[in-house]
């Protein structure tokens, strides 16, 4: 039970009652009070000329950033922290949402607590001169949580890591994927979460000490501290956050410092904002009941805070950037969804905030994700397909498909990873390179780029042909041992980062009693899949060199293909996702967390490519696997229903952190008006979802555009293309990335 | 010849979705053969009879239906193009009847160039919408363009109206041919006795994109005229449009 002031009760008037107001029940208070919108787009307005404003000033020092190469400037003295840093303005008089990072706009700071070697690497590499008391600090005084890994790193696991069949661990900086309740900032105010939090504490006061006590009674103590900086830093900008925001600027600008906070503490692969837009349509609608909001001010509060969520930087070095390329911080918001109750979710603010790529222009952050639901409103369902077909800037992921397993209070973290928001968090766990497994069980366990023996106790295949069955059974017992130190790795990963650098800022906004998921995730989906199809259907002969290890393979005959809808393939596809999630179950967890896995890549398809040797379905060594669950590019021939409907079939009741589709079409195939366009695409994000699809990126472009964009990235400073669960700046690509973006499939039919 | 097998289909190729042939998302099925020789046609290579590619009715229902989601999500469906489908009317009946049981949305794009048989009737009832591609309004004109009359066409429009059929005029602009402002006012009379059933007017531009066909089946193309501007377009669509149609430029 909750004490009330008089503020709190003054800041709630007008609100329906609830258990949200006994209890921190954010849900409750949305699903009570929240307005549904069923109409269409015209309501929206355009962007004012102090938006305009704004976002020149911001656009100017995007493009000097780019043009220094990736930075525009770094603090190197501060070591990070929720109340570090003085306010900083992009133009203080001019601006309606405030807060940045650090004390100037675009201004990266270093966070160290995660590894100093990742703040030493990120100095060499743009030129910046490293602090020696900081340095002294984090290499002397204080052990980081990159240190700590390592320290418990068995030779397995390195050896794992160097060859290539684990990669984009995070042992070095914050590993991400946990979504913070920043509306509880908004709707209860800091004081009321401190109050909750000591009562939290305090309910362990006469229990047996034991590690687990000790440790959340630590933690909760940290996150406490964490909320006293964040009321700091807020009143460093001149705002009050104890009490509960009055208004729907004060909810935006509360929810926002939350999140703020998030990200001055951590440097988390992403760093996603959760699901706010529902919420704070409520403040927007009561402000407008009362004649105090306009539609034009509603829109410019959010464009305003729109504009913050895609500034937010950190500072990485070029190996990070070499896996997740373009800068990309995940700033991943939900939007739309149905409830339990099936009522829709979609308010007027789901437009706004989408609307904010027509009146910014597009942009791959904020990372705008729409929970799709057949029964969604139509004008809603056309709002967004228009949106797609103009920017490429949004992805969407199946609600009715997440909503029985995730309640309708869920975010999804990243790309694809859906979570209750402030009852759940992921330790992050990137992924297992399974098309590399499988040539270790041709090759007994030996790598074949650098012929080092990697598992142990394995004998290779020597046969002329490889048979399906004996490939399978290999298969099996490789798999088997890498789920083994695959998870053991991440064992180590979590432990260490909850003693080191521990998320203190987002965990104080989330429940006491949180269930944590093992996010696993496998790479080289569909090479796997497509060698284990022509290892059945085709003769493939491995040519080996003269230790007998195999480097390459002759492919006689053809063999079905994933991506085209063809069941031969798709069944050994299916077959994988579930084979090797039973892998991943088998294995003792830390902090027994549940292990879940992903089929998603990130743009790491062309890092993993680069690192795996030729495969028995013809692909040649080097040559980037495909992005997420996708076919491999050019193989789904069959045309874009097909291909969707292979990926729909993959059972995500295996892959519960989700199965990552990139779809890309030509304008032109979309039909032959725009009012065609509209309802085509509209119907095709339906049909995947209904046949059960959980993930598409959807982009809707000229692979002509792209080709000139390389040549001539001045000319598309705004161009966004979706990648693999994120959207990028096409121009901020590498050159190798952009190149396999355009060698990927552009259906020009479906 | 007309083909009378209700359960094999003698077909060219197929699409498992078209955006271009009909409403919304469509399975889009070629058959073989076409009894016009249209100079401008860019698939002359439907125009020939191949016993080998075929399909059963069995089949061609479950390639349709793996896919129905996506065109219940779009009103769409399934259009049988060609060549020329009403020269297979028994075997299209037959999948049509078996589509209807699904409620798929069924559509024939066609030059009309028909006998109107009893299957021929049979078989406008069980389809929701034609395309009908006008080849020219005049006679001789026509039989230059294709080596046919229209009269055949125009009986075909009347079996329409009097099935209260709906239909979209399908014509394509052929600079020098099609894009008068004559032409469009012949069109505009021609189609005139049909206004309750027409739909939409479709223009699609000439294009050259056929050509190589024509060669690699060694076939003389005897065009020469390149496809039309966009202001000739917008002129002919906006004198149609005036005259109370809804207009589909591609």
């Amino acid at each position: 039970m909750l004490n009330y002031t008089d503020k709190t009760i003054s800041a709630w008037e007008g609100f329906k009652s609830g258990i949200w107001m006994n209890n921190i029940d954010v849900v409750d208070f949305i699903k009570n009070n929240y307005t549904p919108y069923l109409g269409d787009d015209s309501f929206l307005a355009e962007p004012t000329q102090r938006t305009l404003r704004i976002w020149n000033k911001v656009s100017e020092l995007m493009k000097k950033e780019r043009e220094q190469g990736g930075l525009l400037d770094a603090d190197t003295r501060t070591p990070s922290m929720i109340d570090a840093y003085a306010p900083g303005y992009i133009d203080k008089n001019d601006e309606i949402i405030v807060g940045l990072q650090t004390d100037a706009p675009l201004k990266r700071a270093i966070m160290p607590w995660g590894g100093w070697r990742m703040v030493e690497a990120s100095c060499k590499a743009y030129n910046l001169q490293e602090d020696e008391n900081v340095k002294e600090i984090f290499t002397k005084y204080r052990k980081t949580h990159n240190e700590g890994v390592f320290e418990a790193y068995t030779p397995e696991i390195r050896a794992c890591r160097k060859s290539g069949i684990i990669t984009g661990l995070p042992d070095a900086y914050g590993r991400g994927r946990i979504i913070g309740d920043y509306r509880r900032v908004a709707l209860y105010g800091v004081d009321k979460l401190i109050e909750d939090k000591k009562n939290q504490k305090s309910s362990t006061d006469y229990q047996f000490m034991t590690a687990d006590i000790i440790r959340e009674r630590e933690e909760l103590s940290e996150q406490i501290l964490a909320l006293e900086a964040m009321k700091n830093m807020a009143k460093s900008y001149g705002y009050d956050i104890s009490s509960p925001a009055k208004n729907f600027f004060e909810a935006v600008q509360w929810t926002y410092f939350g999140y703020l906070a998030a990200i001055k503490d951590q440097n988390g692969a992403a760093m996603s904002l959760g699901r706010v837009s529902t919420f704070l349509d409520i403040y927007s609608e009561r402000d407008i009941n009362k004649g105090i909001l306009t539609e034009q001010q509603s829109q410019e509060i959010i464009d305003d805070f729109v504009i913050k969520l895609r500034m937010v930087r950190f500072l990485r070095t070029p190996e990070y950037n070499e896996l997740f390329s373009g800068d990309p911080v995940w700033v991943t918001e939900s939007i739309g969804g149905m409830t339990t109750d099936n009522r829709t979710l979609v308010t007027k603010n789901s437009f706004r905030i989408l609307h904010t790529l027509t009146n910014l222009g597009p942009a791959p952050e904020p990372n705008l994700t729409v929970l799709w639901s057949k029964d969604l409103p139509d004008g809603f369902k056309k709002f967004c397909s228009k949106l797609s077909i103009n920017t490429s800037s949004i992805q969407y992921e199946n609600d009715d498909l997440m909503r029985p397993y995730f309640g309708d209070d869920y975010g999804i973290a990243c790309c694809v990873s859906p979570m209750t928001i402030g009852k759940e968090m992921q330790f992050f766990g990137a992924r297992a390179n399974l098309a590399k497994a499988l040539l270790y069980s041709i090759n007994g366990g030996i790598d074949e780029k650098s012929f080092a023996k990697v598992a142990d106790g394995f004998e290779p295949i020597t046969s002329e042909y490889l048979e399906y069955d004996e490939v399978i059974n290999k298969f099996d017992k490789v798999m088997d041992w890498l789920a083994k130190t695959y998870i053991n790795a991440l064992n180590i990963i979590h432990f260490m980062h909850d003693k080191y650098y521990y998320e203190k800022a987002q965990l104080a906004l989330m429940d006491k009693d949180i269930v944590r998921k093992l996010g696993c995730g496998i790479a080289g989906f569909s090479v796997t899949v497509d060698s284990l199809s022509a290892i059945k259907y085709a003769k493939v002969k491995p040519i080996r060199n003269t230790e007998g290890i195999a480097t390459d393979f002759e492919i006689e005959g053809d063999y079905p293909k994933f991506g085209n809808n063809d069941d031969r393939v798709d069944e050994i596809a299916t077959k994988l996702i579930e084979t090797f999630m039973h892998k991943i179950e088998l294995i003792p967890t830390y902090r027994d967390s549940i292990p879940t896995q992903s089929i998603l890549t990130i743009t790491s398809n062309v890092v993993y490519g680069k690192k795996t040797g030729n495969t028995p379905d013809g692909r040649k060594a080097g040559v980037p696997f495909a992005p997420g669950a996708n076919p491999l590019h050019g193989r789904d021939n069959c045309g874009a229903l097909a291909s969707l409907c292979s990926l729909a079939k993959l059972p995500f009741k295996y892959a519960k952190d989700g199965i990552s589709n990139t779809f890309s079409i030509i304008p032109s195939s979309l039909g032959k008006s725009d009012i065609d366009k509209i309802n085509n695409l509209k119907g095709m994000i339906d049909g995947y979802m209904i046949k059960g699809g959980q993930h598409i990126n959807v982009n809707v472009l000229d692979r002509e555009m792209l080709k000139d964009a390389m040549e001539h990235p001045e000319k598309y400073p705004q161009l966004t293309v979706r990648v693999s669960g994120y959207a990028v700046n096409f121009i901020k690509l590498t050159r190798a990335q952009q190149e396999d973006v355009i060698s990927r499939t552009f259906h020009d039919k479906f | 010849m007309i083909f009378n097998d209700e359960n094999t289909g003698y077909i060219h190729s197929y699409l498992s979705g078209g955006t271009v042939d009909g409403p919304g998302i469509r399975f889009v099925l070629f058959m073989q053969t076409c009894p016009l020789r249209c100079r401008f046609c860019h698939n002359p290579d439907t125009w020939y009879y191949n016993e080998n590619n075929k399909i059963d009715v069995q089949r061609a229902l479950k390639l349709v239906l793996q896919y129905k989601d996506f065109y219940f999500a779009t009103n769409g469906g399934i259009t049988v193009s060609g060549g020329e489908p009403l020269m297979q009317p028994k075997f299209v009946l037959n999948l049509f009847k078996k589509l209807k049981e699904y409620n798929i949305h069924t559509c024939i794009d066609t030059s009309g160039y028909v006998d109107i048989t009893k299957n021929i009737t049979d078989l406008i009832e069980y389809t929701d919408l034609f395309l009908v591609d006008i080849k020219h309004t005049n006679n001789e004109e026509h039989i230059k363009l294709t080596g046919k009359p229209n009269i055949k066409v125009i009986n075909f429009l009347n079996a329409l109206l009097k099935h209260n059929k709906k239909i979209w005029i399908r014509q394509v602009i052929m600079p020098s041919v099609t894009d008068s402002s004559d032409y469009a006012e012949s069109l505009i009379n021609l189609i005139e006795p049909y206004r309750s059933i027409i739909d939409k007017v479709e223009l699609l531009p000439y294009h050259t994109m056929g050509k190589d066909k024509w060669e690699k089946l060694n076939l003389k193309y005897t065009l020469d005229i390149n496809p039309p501007d966009r202001e000739t377009l917008w002129f002919v669509k906006d004198k149609i449009e005036k005259n109370g149609y809804s207009v589909i430029l591609s």
